[in-house]
This record gives C-alpha cells, sequence and structure tokens, in this order.
C-alpha cells in the first residue's frame, strides 16, 4: 500500500461525500414533493406523465396497493425484455445481426436487469444488438434503480409518518426517481463521459492496425449512455464483456474516477435525504459512517491483500513491491482496483474494473463478504437503504431492550410484526446463497461449469450465487455460468433477493406507518452517535455475516491458507 | 421503599429445587416444548443424536463421542426447563400460601338486601354475581363484592399481609371488599361481583403461579428473532453437508447438530421465559399485582407518570413551619398562644404547630392544662379551635373565621396591615395561613405547609435522567400547586384536577406518543386508570377501580408506581442484556468448532483453532458443554434480574452492552479453553 493509492481513495471518497449531501437535500424535496430548481422545466412534464397514465399523484397508496403496484409493474417490465431478447434477430439496430437468445439465457438477462442485477452470462458485444441495448437494458437499468428509490423513500415514510395508512403513490414516485433523479445526473455524466473519450455511436466496430501490424476489429456503440446509468443506478451491466476493465468503457483514471463517483453518489445521497425526511440529520449521518467504516475496512483488506502479493509471485522473482497485479488493469494499478471491487460489492453495483477471482484469495473474500452482508455497505441506489435500515430495525430490537424499554427506533417502536418480517428479509441473503450453492457444489450441473478445482472452485460458486441473491451481478470470472442449470437458479436466486426482500419490507413500512410517532427524551435508545454505530457494526458482521463463515472457511480463506503453505488451483 | 410483606422465598429453597429438577424433565413432553422454538429444535436435535449414538453403539464406531454429545444436548434442554421449572416453583410455593385463604366457608344469602335478618347459608362456591350477602364479626367474606350497607373493619392480610384492620363501608372509595378476607367487627351487606372461580384471589393465585401465563408483546418479538436465527444457523449447517462434501469433509452429523446447537440462540432462548416468571415474581414480592405481563412492559416503556400530590410528593397533611406575630406581639407571645389553643388539638397540624412553638421559638408546654380550661373544638361551621380559660378567649382556625370572630368579640371590624401581608404571603408561596386571636386582639399568623418528602425532589431529578417526565396532580388552586411543583421539582402539574382533568390530560400525553403511567383509588378515578398505558389501583379503593387498572398495590401505596416502573425497565432489560450475550456467544463457537470441522480434510484451516484446542472432539464437546453449563451458570442472574440503576438510555447501553456485548465476546473463548482443558484431562475426548 502506497499514501498515493490512499490518497486516490480519499479523494474520490470526499468527492461523493461532499456532491451526497446537497444531492440528497435535493432528493428529499423531490419525494416530499416540494418545488426545486428543476420544477420549472420537469413539472409539466412530471404532470403531463400523471395526466396521460390517469395517476392521481395526490392519492396515496397502502403498503399492500403499493407493493402491487411495484410487482405488477416490474412483472410487465419483465415480459417485455424477454419478449425483446426472443425477438431479437426481427428487431432494429442490428449491425451484427445477433439472432434471438436461447430461452434460460433470456430468461436470466431479463430477471438481471429488471432486478437491478445485471449478471451477465452473455458477453455484451457478442450477443446484444444495439436496440436490445438500448431499448431493453438501459431501460431496465433506469426503472430497476428508480424502483429501488422509491422502496426506499416508502419505507422512510414509514418512519416519518404517524398514524397513517398509506406509504406513497407508487407511480409518483417511480415518475419523480426518473425524471429528477436518475435523468439529468445521467444526462450530465454521459456527456462528461464523452468528453473523456467514451463512445457514443451506433456504427458497430472500428478496425485499428496494431503495432505489431495486426489488424484488430474493435466493437463499439451507444457505450457511454449505457455507462452512465448502468453506474449511477448501481446496475453494473457492461456494455462490453469485461466491463469496465475495456479500455472504451473506462479509458483513464479521470473516467475510473468519475464512475466510482457515480455508483456511489445516489445511494449516499439517499441516506441524507432520509435525514431530512424523518427530520433528524444526525440519523442520516450515523447510517452513513457505518456504511463508511465497513466500506474502508473492506478497502483496507483488499488493497493490503492485493499489495502484499502471494509467495508464489515473489518466488517467480516478481518485485513484491508490485503487489499482486494479475486481473489488473495497469492503468488503474492496486489502488483503485482494490476501491473499486470493495465498492462495486459494498453496493449492488457488480461493474468490474479487474478480474475479482485473479485477486488474492483474502482480497476476492472481501467482495464476496461485502455482497453476503446484504450490499448495504452504501447498498444498490435505494436499496441499501433499506438494507441497512432492516438491519437497524434488527440491531435496534436486540439492543434496544438493555435499556429497559420497549426498543424503537425513529420515534417507531419495533415490535412482533417489524421484527418478523425484518427476520424473514434476512433470511432470504443464506436461503439463496447458501442453499443453492450448496447443491451446486455437488451436482455434476453445478461442478461442470468451474474453471477451477479445490476451494477456488467453490468461491466461484459461492461468488456467483452471492451475486445473484444480492443483486450486484459481478462474476468471480471462471464460472462458466451461461448454462440452463445455472441461468435458471442464478435468475431464480436474483428474483428470491430482490421481491422476496422487498415485500416484508414494505410490510415494515406500512406497519410503521400506522403506528404513533413516539416523542424521544434521555430514556429513549440513542441511535445516533458512536454507540449506535458501533453497535450497528457489530449486528451487520455477526448476524449478517458469521452464518456464511463456515461456507468462506471452505473457500476463500482455506485457499488462503494452503496457498501460504504453497498450494495453488 | 415500602415493606416486603409477601414471605420471602430463597433462591435455592430445597425444597423448590427438588421439584424443579421433576419438573425439568416432565417438560420434556415435546406438546409443551414446542412454544420454545430454539428449546424445542434443541431437543428434537438431541433425539437424532441419541437414535445415532444406538446406532454407533452397534457399529461400534466412536459411540463414546456421540454418546457424549447426545447426553449434552439433552442436559441443554433439561436446564432450560429447569430455569423454567425454578421460576414456576418460586411463584407456586406463594401460591400455596395464598391458596390457604380460600377456604371453603358457608355465605349468608340474603333474600331481600333490605331485610339483613333473613337469610339462608349456602356454600361460598354456590353464590352468583348480584347476590347479597351478610357478613358479620368474626366471618370470612364469601367473594369479591361491594359494600352497599354497613360499616366494618375487615383484616386482610390473607390478600395483603398486612395485618393491621382496614375499614370498609359502603359508598365512597372504600367499598370493594376481596373474598378470603375477615370481618373483625360490625357488619356489612355485600353485593357479590365476581363469580367463584374468578374472584381477586383465584386471579392471584393464578398469576402467582403462572398458569394463566401469557406471553407479553415483547417476548413474542423476542421469540420471532429467535426462531429467525434458529432458521438461519439451520441452513448455514444444512447448506455445510454440501459445501463440505465438495470439500472432501464429510461432517458427521453429530457433529452438525454440535455445531447447530452451540449456534441457534439457546441461552435465551432457554432462558426467556423464566425472566418473565421471575419479572412477574418481583412485582409481587413487591406487593404489587400485575394482572397481566403486558402491564410489566408497559411500566418499563411509561415516560410520564401523574402523582397525586398527597401522599406521595408531600406528607399527607400540612404542618406548621413558622409562627408570624402582628406589630405589637411578641414572637414568643404568639408562639405560646398557637401552643396554648393547639394543646388539645389531635390532628397532625395541631400537634405539629406544637411541636413549632417548642422546637424553633423555645416554648415550653405547661405540665398540665390550665385551672378551668375549656378546650374548643374544631367544628365544621365554625372553623376553629382553641381554648378559654381565665380572661383569655385563645382561637386558631381559617383567616376569615379568625376575623369574624376578632369582629364579634370588638363589634367592630379590624384590620392589620402586617397581617394581611402575612396571609397574602402565605398563600402566595403555596401554604394554607391559620390566624391566631386572642379575643379581640389578633395575634398573628401561623404558617401551614405541604411539606413535600425529603428525598423526592432527587427521585424525580433521577426519573428525568431516566427520561421520564412526572406531573402532580392536586385538588389544590394553581397558585399553591405552582408552589409546591416548583419545590418538588416535578415537570408539571395538573391543579383543581377532577377526574376528567386526569382522563384529559392522559389523552393528550398518549396523542403526542407519550405511555402514561397513574395510580388511583376512586370509582371516578376508573375511566383514567383505564386510559393510562399503567394504571395501579389500591387495595383499598373500590372494585371499579380495580378492575379498571391494570395493576393492583396490595400495600395501597402510590410511591410505588415509581418502583413499578423500575422492575419493569429490569425486566426488559434482563432479557435485552442475555439476549446480547447469547448472539455475542456465537463467535468464539465457531473459533471453536469450524477448525475441528474441516481439519481432516484441509488442515491448513488448523491456523484458525485460536484457542489451541487439543482436538477435534474436544474441541466440539468443550464448545456443546459450554453451552449447556452457560444456562445453569445465567439462571440467578435471570431470576434476580440485571442490577438495574435510575440511569439515561445512552450510559445504559454503554454500560450493558460493555458487559453483555463484549463480555459475551470474551467469555466463551476463556470457558471453552478451561473446559478444552478439562475435557482433555479426565479423558472425555
Amino acid at each position: 500500500m502506497t499514501l498515493n493509492g490512499w490518497l486516490q481513495i480519499a479523494i474520490i471518497l470526499a468527492t461523493v461525500l461532499l456532491a451526497a449531501m446537497p444531492l440528497g437535500a435535493f432528493m428529499a424535496k423531490v419525494y416530499a414533493g416540494k418545488r426545486t430548481f428543476l420544477s420549472p422545466v420537469l413539472g409539466p412534464v412530471e404532470r403531463s406523465f400523471y395526466a396521460l397514465a390517469g395517476v392521481d399523484p395526490a392519492r396515496e397508496q397502502g403498503w399492500r396497493a403499493y407493493a402491487l403496484a411495484m410487482l405488477l409493474f416490474n412483472a410487465a417490465g419483465f415480459v417485455l425484455l424477454y419478449a425483446l431478447l426472443r425477438l431479437q434477430g426481427f428487431l432494429p439496430f442490428n449491425p451484427q445481426g445477433f439472432g434471438a437468445l436461447s430461452p434460460d439465457l433470456a430468461f436470466n438477462t431479463a430477471v438481471s436487469f429488471v432486478t437491478n442485477t445485471n449478471w451477465q452470462s452473455y458477453g455484451g458485444e457478442t450477443t446484444m444488438s444495439h436496440f436490445s441495448q438500448m431499448a431493453g437494458l438501459t431501460v431496465q437499468n433506469f426503472l430497476s434503480a428508480a424502483t429501488g428509490l422509491a422502496l426506499a423513500v416508502a419505507l422512510v415514510r414509514g418512519f416519518a409518518r404517524s398514524k397513517m395508512n398509506t406509504v406513497g403513490n407508487f407511480w409518483v414516485d417511480m415518475t419523480r426517481s426518473t425524471l429528477y433523479v436518475l435523468l439529468p445526473l445521467a444526462l450530465f455524466t454521459a456527456i462528461l463521459l464523452v468528453a473523456l473519450g467514451m463512445p457514443q455511436t451506433m456504427l458497430s466496430s472500428v478496425d485499428a492496425t496494431t503495432l505489431e501490424g495486426a489488424k484488430q476489429t474493435i466493437a463499439l456503440g451507444p457505450v457511454a449512455s449505457q455507462v452512465a446509468i448502468k453506474q449511477l443506478g448501481t446496475n453494473g451491466g457492461g456494455f462490453f464483456n469485461v466491463n469496465a476493465a475495456h479500455p472504451f468503457e473506462n479509458a483513464t483514471a479521470l473516467t475510473n474516477f468519475v464512475q466510482v463517483w457515480q455508483m456511489l453518489v445516489i445511494s449516499v445521497a439517499i441516506v441524507f435525504a432520509f435525514g431530512r425526511l424523518v427530520g433528524d440529520n444526525r440519523q442520516a449521518r450515523a447510517l452513513v459512517w457505518v456504511m463508511g467504516v465497513l466500506l474502508v475496512a473492506g478497502i483496507a483488506i483488499t488493497y493490503a491483500a492485493e499489495a502484499a502479493g502471494t509467495p508464489m509471485l515473489h518466488q517467480a522473482g516478481i518485485n513484491p513491491a508490485d503487489g499482486n497485479m494479475e486481473g489488473k488493469e495497469v492503468r488503474f494499478g492496486l489502488a483503485l482496483s482494490a476501491l473499486w471491487a470493495a465498492v462495486t460489492t459494498g453496493l449492488s453495483c457488480g461493474a468490474v474494473n479487474a478480474m475479482h477471482a485473479s485477486f488474492t484469495p483474502i482480497g476476492g473474500l472481501i467482495p464476496m463478504f461485502l455482497m453476503q452482508l446484504g450490499e448495504i455497505l452504501p447498498g444498490g441506489v435505494g436499496s441499501g437503504l433499506y438494507g441497512i435500515l432492516v438491519m437497524a430495525i434488527i440491531a435496534v430490537f436486540v439492543a434496544g431492550l438493555m435499556v429497559g424499554r420497549t426498543p424503537e427506533y425513529l420515534g417507531k417502536k419495533i415490535e412482533a410484526k417489524e421484527v418478523k418480517m425484518a427476520m424473514l428479509a434476512v433470511l432470504i441473503l443464506p436461503t439463496a446463497i447458501l442453499g443453492f450453492s450448496a447443491v451446486a457444489a455437488v451436482i455434476p450441473q453445478g461442478l461442470a461449469g468451474l474453471l477451477n478445482a479445490g476451494p477456488h472452485g467453490l468461491s466461484e460458486i459461492l461468488y456467483a450465487y452471492s451475486s445473484a441473491a444480492g443483486n450486484n451481478g459481478s462474476a468471480f470470472a471462471g464460472l462458466t455460468a451461461n448454462s440452463p442449470w445455472y441461468n435458471t437458479t442464478l435468475g431464480l436466486a436474483m428474483l428470491l433477493g430482490r421481491f422476496a426482500y422487498i415485500v416484508p419490507m414494505l410490510a415494515i413500512a406500512g406497519s410503521l406507518a400506522a403506528k404513533t410517532k413516539l416523542e424521544s427524551s434521555t430514556g429513549t435508545f440513542p441511535t445516533h452517535g458512536p454507540l449506535f454505530i458501533g453497535l450497528l457494526i457489530g449486528v451487520i458482521l455477526i448476524l449478517g455475516g458469521l452464518q456464511f463463515f463456515p461456507a468462506l472457511a471452505l473457500g476463500p480463506i482455506a485457499e488462503q491458507v494452503m496457498m501460504l503453505t504453497g498450494k495453488t488451483f | 421503599m415500602s415493606k416486603h410483606s409477601q414471605p420471602t422465598i430463597s433462591m435455592f429453597d430445597g425444597a423448590i429445587l427438588r421439584q424443579a429438577v421433576l419438573d425439568s424433565v416432565k417438560k420434556l413432553n415435546p406438546g409443551d416444548l414446542i412454544r420454545n422454538p430454539v428449546i424445542f429444535v434443541t431437543e428434537v436435535v438431541a433425539l437424532l443424536v441419541t437414535v445415532l449414538f444406538v446406532r454407533d453403539l452397534v457399529t461400534d464406531a466412536s459411540a463414546f463421542f456421540t454418546g457424549q454429545i447426545a447426553a449434552w444436548l439433552w442436559f441443554t434442554v433439561i436446564f432450560a426447563n429447569f430455569a423454567e421449572a425454578v421460576a414456576e416453583g418460586r411463584g407456586r410455593a406463594q401460591a400455596d400460601t395464598l391458596r390457604q385463604a380460600r377456604t371453603q366457608t358457608i355465605a349468608k344469602r340474603l333474600y331481600d338486601p333490605e331485610r339483613k335478618e333473613l337469610h339462608a347459608n349456602v356454600p361460598a362456591l354456590d353464590l352468583e354475581v348480584g347476590d347479597y350477602v351478610l357478613v358479620e364479626a368474626g366471618d370470612l367474606i364469601p367473594g369479591d363484592g361491594e359494600v352497599v350497607e354497613g360499616i366494618a373493619s375487615v383484616n386482610e392480610a390473607a390478600i395483603t399481609g398486612e395485618s393491621a384492620p382496614v375499614i370498609r363501608e359502603s359508598g365512597g372509595d372504600r367499598s370493594a371488599v376481596t373474598g378470603g378476607t375477615t370481618v373483625i367487627s360490625d357488619w356489612l351487606v355485600i353485593r357479590i361481583t365476581a363469580a367463584s372461580g374468578s374472584s381477586f384471589l383465584d386471579r392471584m393465585i393464578a398469576l402467582v403461579e403462572g398458569a394463566e401465563r401469557q406471553k407479553t408483546p415483547n417476548e413474542i418479538a423476542l421469540n420471532v428473532l429467535l426462531a429467525g436465527m434458529t432458521i438461519i444457523f439451520l441452513i448455514a449447517v444444512v447448506t455445510l453437508a454440501g459445501l463440505g462434501r465438495y470439500s472432501g469433509a464429510d461432517v458427521p452429523v453429530p457433529v452438525l447438530v454440535a455445531l447447530l446447537v452451540t449456534l441457534i440462540p439457546t441461552t435465551i432462548g432457554g432462558l426467556l421465559s423464566a425472566i418473565g416468571i421471575a419479572g412477574m415474581d418481583r412485582l409481587i414480592r413487591f406487593n404489587v399485582l400485575a394482572m397481566s405481563g403486558r402491564a410489566v412492559e408497559a411500566a418499563g416503556d411509561v415516560d410520564t407518570l401523574l402523582l397525586d400530590k398527597t401522599g406521595t410528593i408531600t406528607f399527607g397533611n400540612r404542618m406548621a413551619s413558622e409562627i408570624i406575630p402582628v406589630s405589637g406581639v411578641s414572637e414568643r407571645e404568639a408562639a405560646e398562644a398557637a401552643l396554648l389553643a393547639s394543646l388539645a388539638d389531635e390532628t397532625a397540624e395541631g400537634r405539629s404547630i406544637v411541636a413549632l412553638a417548642q422546637e424553633k421559638y423555645g416554648v415550653k408546654a405547661p405540665e398540665q392544662s390550665p385551672e378551668n380550661a375549656r378546650f374548643i373544638e374544631f367544628s365544621a361551621t365554625t372553623r376553629l379551635s382553641g381554648v378559654d380559660f381565665g380572661t383569655r378567649t385563645l382561637r386558631k382556625g381559617a383567616v376569615d373565621a379568625v376575623l369574624r370572630f376578632v369582629r364579634d368579640a370588638s363589634g367592630r371590624n379590624v384590620s392589620d396591615a402586617g397581617f394581611a401581608a402575612a396571609v397574602d404571603r402565605i398563600a402566595r408561596s403555596g401554604g394554607t395561613p391559620l390566624g391566631l386571636t386572642d379575643g379581640s386582639r389578633l395575634l398573628g399568623v401561623i404558617h401551614l405547609k405541604d411539606v413535600v418528602k425529603p428525598d423526592i425532589k432527587e427521585r424525580f431529578a433521577e426519573l428525568r435522567r431516566m427520561g421520564i417526565r412526572t406531573v402532580m396532580v392536586t385538588g389544590d388552586n394553581p397558585v399553591t400547586a405552582a408552589a409546591i411543583a416548583s419545590e418538588a421539582g416535578v415537570d408539571d402539574f395538573i391543579a383543581e384536577a377532577t377526574p376528567q382533568d386526569k382522563l384529559d390530560y392522559i389523552r393528550r400525553a398518549q396523542t403526542e406518543g407519550r405511555l402514561v403511567a397513574m395510580c388511583g383509588d376512586g370509582t371516578n378515578d376508573a375511566p383514567a386508570l383505564a386510559q393510562a398505558d399503567v394504571g395501579v389501583a389500591m387495595q383499598s379503593g373500590t372494585q371499579a377501580a380495580r378492575e379498571a387498572g391494570n395493576m393492583v398495590d396490595l400495600d395501597s401505596n402510590p410511591t410505588k408506581l415509581i418502583e413499578i416502573v423500575g422492575i419493569g425497565k429490569q425486566l426488559l432489560m434482563t432479557r435485552g442484556s442475555l439476549t446480547t450475550f447469547s448472539i455475542a456467544n456465537d463467535v468464539a463457537k465457531y473459533f471453536a468448532i469450524i477448525p475441528a470441522l474441516f481439519v481432516a480434510a484441509i488442515p491448513e484451516l488448523g491456523t484458525l483453532n485460536v484457542m489451541e484446542l487439543s482436538t477435534p472432539q474436544s474441541a466440539i464437546l468443550s464448545a456443546v458443554i459450554f453451552n449447556a453449563l452457560v444456562i445453569i451458570a445465567l439462571i440467578p442472574l435471570a431470576l434476580r434480574g440485571i442490577s438495574y440503576r435510575p440511569l439515561g438510555a445512552a450510559t445504559l447501553l454503554r454500560r450493558n452492552l460493555l458487559v453483555y456485548g463484549l463480555g459475551g465476546l470474551v467469555v466463551p473463548f476463556i470457558g471453552i479453553k478451561i473446559i478444552d482443558l478439562a475435557v482433555t484431562a479426565i479423558g472425555w475426548a
């Protein structure tokens, strides 16, 4: 690790914080329906949408209606995208003449983009037409991100309200998320990326003559527009197969900077918006601290592990100061690769600028573990906030009794109903990750996809299901996932990880909104300040992480201890 | 603190322990155990391992190890049952003493409540609600009821443990009688208000025994959390079979079971119901009867206390604090007159005037009453009392009454600037002025003061630190109320309070998101008692009040409200702390078992064996043994409750998190290591 490396990391994270605070204030206004500086331009557009769709923006929904609207909307999105992928051969903007996707791949891909996962069992530039990328994938990049934001806002309203039966209007929250937050930011950053040299064209490819004189065909397309929303919406589905390691998708340290910033900014901003909406910024700061501490710890461990390299590399005569550069881009180096790896998995983005499978075992353990923690550091847009709020509810319940009162969080009593729903939500990850992994690890269909044997092979399986269930979408590489078994089970894991989590979460929102908001006093369990931050970190690690410890021990931990004795796979 | 009149039962009374051991085996019945998901799962897997042990005996493979695991799993279940049984046993011992009061009695049922001479003798069990009965001196009152006629002194020791008799009479706030108590003098006509089997005594016995015990809201929520965690770890352990097979580590089922049982929260799961029972028990020992566990929890949540001024904040009676002479009268002369005028006054106020004159003004009481002294007793019409002797006619009393007396004696209106000023000052400070005169000669003013209890201000400051607001309820006028409120340090007061005012105040506080506790005794308190989150009715109060409240204070001591809140908080804190401890324990157990599980297949994982446990078998066994023993070790804490001090939430959290969170992380590392050394030394593994 070098000071220079840490400085780069620190500058990027500081820029995110600086931008997230005002953005959070802006978003709080947007969701409260107040006027913002964009209202003169976007207000009429917004109203015309409602008029067209026949939505009364003033009519709010209870949690069940809200959940139903969300599920129907996402189901429709899935059907549309599935049809589009299956019919790709007949649709326009297909310069390379790609045919239809296989049913299982189309299912997997449609689920993947609707759930904000963007797991890619395919190589983008060799499978998808421009039309599929733009009208199918990019559209879902916006909508799945907006869905996440809408749901988070619904939960926040549950905390902010007192004795109300409604949690907001799904259609309004969707429209506002897309129109006021995602579109302007995407537009602005796409132009910035184009200015930094990213392609945005309808051409299919260019031919280049390499230094050796060979001829090379490099795929092109509307890259910048898709990258902008893939990062902002923590979607992560790359235009190219190798994602942000591709020079056209991430050319320089500067584009890398912009893209890390994009990944983090909305997820952090929504936390600040939460603070404003519940009328207590200290609550938001505490959550940002928790996210920050754990994320920086993750970055540090990955960075340290990669900078330390491996005994084999050292024996091979590689300068130990270079660390482990396998699978990394020289233009990013160790620090920015470690930063990106931790951020993309602490979030639910899943874009990669280096190959996580080539990390040292511990360096690869961290991204996997961050996903298993539920991607709440700071998590996907919206989903990170509601994820960490569910953990906070559990933390408050476990420890809150210790102050001698029925636990309350933000003035809301946490009772059997909330605990039940929170536990239901928390159960999803171990079920989907460990359940599918355990089966895949013993059946031939599962083992067939592995590139490596031993613990590394197990890591490939664990990583894939962690990524799918967490709606992350990054891959460990090595696993050949485009098979009916993996396409189907990963698709199911994605659906479980998204919707089986959301519904109980919305039930919590509904239950909280109906409760009286209690006044806080010195007898109230304090949910800001270092004590709560430490407590929440402990609960996230013990309750969120401990169940994965045996699996991790057999995967990356075993690989690490074996590597140190000279065994590799 | 008030007296503890219920029999104190030692935590480890021999008879209770013997019974508890038996009960803990009886409780193995899965039908009962299923209500406790964590322990139920433990029992199921214990059964599974026992079956495997039998199989191993036949195949002769590692049967000794499997047998030990099975044995310790059964111990875990039995220890958990034992905790509950001990808690129940203590309650049952108290119920037995109560039951002695419920002896079979014959009631004198009246045909007509107006004619008490006509009655039939019927067994008390046959009485129905609405029947009228006559009870006379020496009779046991056959059932709960309302006095409709008569006045009598009643010994209620059977219920309250207090042997001094109390007065029960028709009308007013002392009209409720309880079945099982004894009339000592006079007679009463009672209308029966509770059918036999649902009387106060029956309910009390059921509550004490825990027979009617329903899970409380927090307990239900905690059970959900524990069940959820059990499922999570079930998934983690079951999937380990597949993941282990991939890695070439086929983990035997007893070992997987051992991992499961050590990870699921058996500690808190096993102690949860004992904590709840013990909490109720603590209240009962404190002579407060909670009608439901929900009420005890609500007591912990309360953040607003409505306290009656009289008896709680101030001593019941006003006391003289100062004697102010008018000009031309010496202080000593006034004090002497005050003393003489009060010599025969046996009221607390009168005695306090005598005491004040002696102590503060150095007046000596005469050896005997003055010659020919004629004492004038206080009457409601004159509102004066005093003494006539010789030429003197000393009077003290309400200011206007004294002035009227002076006017009548002198035949003219008297006005004295000093007198008026003193009266005014006393009234404004919240005190009561008493005029003092000798015939037509006005002597001065006696300052009667509501004396705030000496330690009450600190108590309220303490409550404020805990985040609890105190509200004083008084019939005094706003000026007096404000003065006392500021002296006592309450946060708010309701002056000239009517029952409706109390009810309104509670409703308003509740809409602001507060939880309110109050105590009351009169029938007109009933609506407020019912509306309050915690309503403590006085045992001496009316039947209506007792029905409306969710707690009954057998000592009828309103000050206890503060302690009741403390007991509620202690119950919740004990639960939270042991939950935290139980969950934190898992970290160490992982480090004991995971390396042991896989070290055969992947020897390098031995590096995770940070405790350096001697063999995989001893590591697994030690973790399971620790897991079982920790339940036994924590039973006293569960029954006693964790130490409780009235501190702010932040301080409490810091302390408890340090003790039970950090302690929960560290203790098992040490404990498992010690057990491992022992197990290895004995040669069990």
